[in-house]
């Protein structure tokens, strides 16, 4: 499934390992929120690099302790509907001050992606949208009424910007 | 009113572009219906039973004669010559193909208007009292919020995926006609030492769980409303209930949480709020967006017009007309009049190309170019001088738009019901229309006086039954179209749910019924002042139910 981020379509390094899987020794791995707090000292001393993957229902504040150890974080959207990962984002980036990479994973719209782009994710791995399209889809908008987590100034504020 | 600036018709330019792509995606196949539904939805565009229906977003109920007048155009060149205002405040056409559709968004664009978030799990037009601005009982203008709060809730990135569908209403009278008591969110503007603030209430709603919203804060001021509605729609988003669609507005989760502990965590999440996620709402800003809202350009006049005196000493037509529709004016001299959208035997709330084009006319020649559309699916010219009232009656007369009947018994609320709707269980428009054939007698509907009968033809209660003063759902029985009575339900600030009275009736049995409740009224009455829903409150439901079901 592609992945894109910055712009660009990217290889993906990272492996999810579903909850009750074996830790592989190696390489970058993203676990479920539930694997990662049962012994976080741990994992987050193994020898390689960990992330998570947050399912809707997951408080992204259970992450705070160790949002700088962490390289990735995941949010899952298992139906476009469900929008509960946007608040998640917006908490990791504005509240929680998480720098990382944050991925959107699961059933990902084209049309979603500014939404996205604007509550704080920075890479979207989906299958409903080429490169072209999501590159697209991030220029339709050239001004925005409220502040979110892309650090855009909003046009309540724009309006009495000094020139 | 509010004009739009650079950014504000940038916003709508590309929203414009941004559908029509959408929609070439869709025509080409490039994209599936499935995939199509929550695009089409964020803008106002619904599969109905037999064609794409559009809604038009009609911001706080305002509109203009230039926009008035593009509405009638869009109704003669794109639907089949009507459009049918809501009880949202908005306009919606039955007939629009698709295609057509980005081609009615640009014309739109180019009054200001447009579609955004008009459906969907998103938050949805604001609305407000139709008077806003005019009427005597309002301690300051409720729009200019309203304008804020759409703003603010456009394309807001978090809150476009709700668990459901979000509805605020705004209004600064006593006497609540924006009925913000059943709104997910309700807004009444209060002062308090000098500063101006909102009383906010939330998890009102009708539909299948008809609830009155609780009070989570007696008054939050206005430099931290847009933040305090932040916090309420995040706890709403990450914990409204996404497993079962009719328990997943917020009503449900302030009930199942409880309106404590949900203004607790409302209250948590306020304050966990860091300065860098404020959105800091300059002042310069709410003093700009307030200028717009400017009163209008009033001249001194008398309390009491000679014309105005004599035309009504010498049309008694429009002596009725003007006791029934009109509304008290904050400027002397001047009044707010309905123009009912309810003719005897007419569809509720629809209107027609050229009824359109009278009312722009209207407003821009005698009305400070101002037109609202309110709740009860009506119309309003919010500031017309005593001294021109005739005149306009006359040429509304001529138009069919003088129906003298704002808030009686034949002025109901109707859904479009099982004649347009794929939600529908029964029919509504003939109910309504059988009713009002039964009261079109002027003296008998006046001798009833105020009385809100309020249809819905299926339980998502669209025709807002559950706080008709009488209110009817339509139900399906085996195929067969059944109707619920409830009694004493009311929007406004002492807002309540009716009480269903007895077992469903079926279609013809429904004017007869209505007929005897209205008479039973009337015997039980302490005098003609006692309102309806008053004698309701007073002697509750037995009387009535008595004298429907007791031959039986």
């Amino acid at each position: 499934m592609p992945l894109i981020k910055n712009g660009a379509e990217i290889e993906d390094s990272w492996t999810f390992i579903e909850e009750g899987a074996e830790l592989p020794s190696s390489g970058c791995i993203s676990l479920p929120l539930a694997k990662l707090i049962e012994d976080p000292d741990t994992i987050l001393a193994r020898n390689q690099q960990i992330g998570v993957r947050l399912a809707p229902a997951d408080d992204p504040h259970e992450l705070t302790p160790f949002l700088d150890r962490i390289a990735l974080i995941e949010i899952d959207f298992p139906k476009y509907a469900d929008g509960r990962g946007f608040s998640q984002a917006q908490l990791l980036r504005r509240r929680l001050g998480y720098t990382g990479e944050l991925r959107a994973v699961g059933e990902v719209l084209r049309d979603q992606i500014l939404y996205m782009n604007r509550s704080g994710f920075d890479a979207y791995q989906t299958s409903r949208a080429d490169l072209p399209n999501v590159m697209k889809a991030l220029d339709e908008y050239s001004a925005y009424y409220q502040p979110a987590a892309d650090g855009q100034t909003s046009v309540f504020s724009r309006r009495h910007a000094k020139a | 009113m509010y004009r739009y600036d650079e950014f504000d018709a940038k916003i709508v330019k590309d929203r414009v572009d941004q559908f029509r792509g959408q929609v070439e995606r869709r025509l080409s196949g490039e994209i599936l219906e499935d995939e199509f539904k929550p695009l089409r939805l964020q803008n106002g565009v619904y599969l109905q039973l037999h064609a794409y229906m559009l809604r038009v977003a009609i911001p706080y109920g305002q509109l203009n004669a230039a926009r008035m007048r593009k509405l009638s155009k869009i109704a003669r060149d794109y639907d089949r010559g009507y459009g049918h205002m809501t009880t949202r405040q908005n306009i919606q056409y039955n007939w629009v193909a698709l295609k057509d559709i980005p081609d009615v968004l640009e014309e739109l664009a180019e009054v200001e208007m447009h579609a955004i978030q008009t459906s969907g799990n998103c938050i949805r037009n604001v609305t407000s009292d139709h008077f806003a601005g005019a009427t005597k009982d309002e301690i300051m203008d409720p729009r200019p919020w309203c304008e804020i709060i759409r703003q603010w809730s456009t394309f807001h990135p978090e809150f476009a995926f709700l668990p459901r569908k979000f509805k605020i209403a705004v209004t600064a009278a006593e006497h609540d006609r924006a009925a913000i008591r059943v709104h997910d969110i309700g807004l009444h503007m209060r002062q308090r030492d000098g500063v101006v603030g909102f009383e906010v209430h939330v998890g009102g709603g009708q539909g299948r769980t008809p609830i009155i919203a609780a009070m989570v804060n007696e008054f939050v001021p206005e430099s931290e409303i847009l933040d305090y509605l932040e916090a309420i729609m995040r706890v709403y988003n990450r914990f409204g209930r996404r497993d079962n669609k009719y328990k997943a507005r917020i009503k449900i989760l302030v009930t199942e949480t409880g309106p404590e502990e949900f203004t607790r965590l409302v209250e948590a999440e306020y304050a966990a709020q860091q300065a860098s996620e404020k959105i800091a709402l300059l002042q310069a800003e709410i003093d700009r967006i307030h200028a717009y809202f400017a009163p209008p350009a009033f001249e001194d006049k008398a309390e009491t017009s000679d014309a105005f005196e004599r035309a009504k000493a010498a049309d008694p037509a429009f002596a009725n007309w003007a006791k029934i529709n009109l509304h008290p004016h904050k400027q002397p001299g001047y009044t707010s009049i309905t123009i009912s959208l309810k003719p005897i035997a007419g569809l509720a709330g629809d209107a027609t190309d050229s009824q359109m084009a009278v009312m722009a006319h209207l407003a821009e020649t005698y009305a400070f170019d101002d037109i609202r559309v309110t709740h009860a699916q009506n119309v309003v010219l919010p500031h017309v001088a005593l001294d021109d009232l005739y005149t306009v009656y006359r040429e509304l007369d001529a138009a069919g738009l003088a129906t003298a009947n704002e808030s009686l018994i034949t002025d109901m609320i109707v859904c479009p019901g099982l004649d347009y709707c794929n939600l529908a269980n029964a029919r509504s428009i003939p109910v309504g229309q059988e009713i009002q054939k039964v009261f079109s007698d002027p003296a008998y509907e006046q001798d009833i006086g105020k009385l809100h009968i309020n249809i819905s033809g299926c339980i998502n209660a669209c025709g807002h039954h559950h706080v008709g003063h009488i209110g009817i759902l339509g139900v399906d029985r085996k195929g067969e179209e059944y109707y619920q009575i409830s009694l004493g339900g009311r929007a406004d600030e002492k807002a309540a749910v009716g009480q269903i009275i007895g077992k469903a009736l079926r279609h013809e049995e429904v004017p007869g019924a209505v007929k005897t409740i209205v008479d039973t009224y009337r015997d039980l009455r302490t005098s003609a002042d006692e309102k309806f829903i008053d004698a309701v409150e007073r002697v509750g439901v037995e009387p009535f139910q008595e004298a429907i079901y007791a031959s039986e």
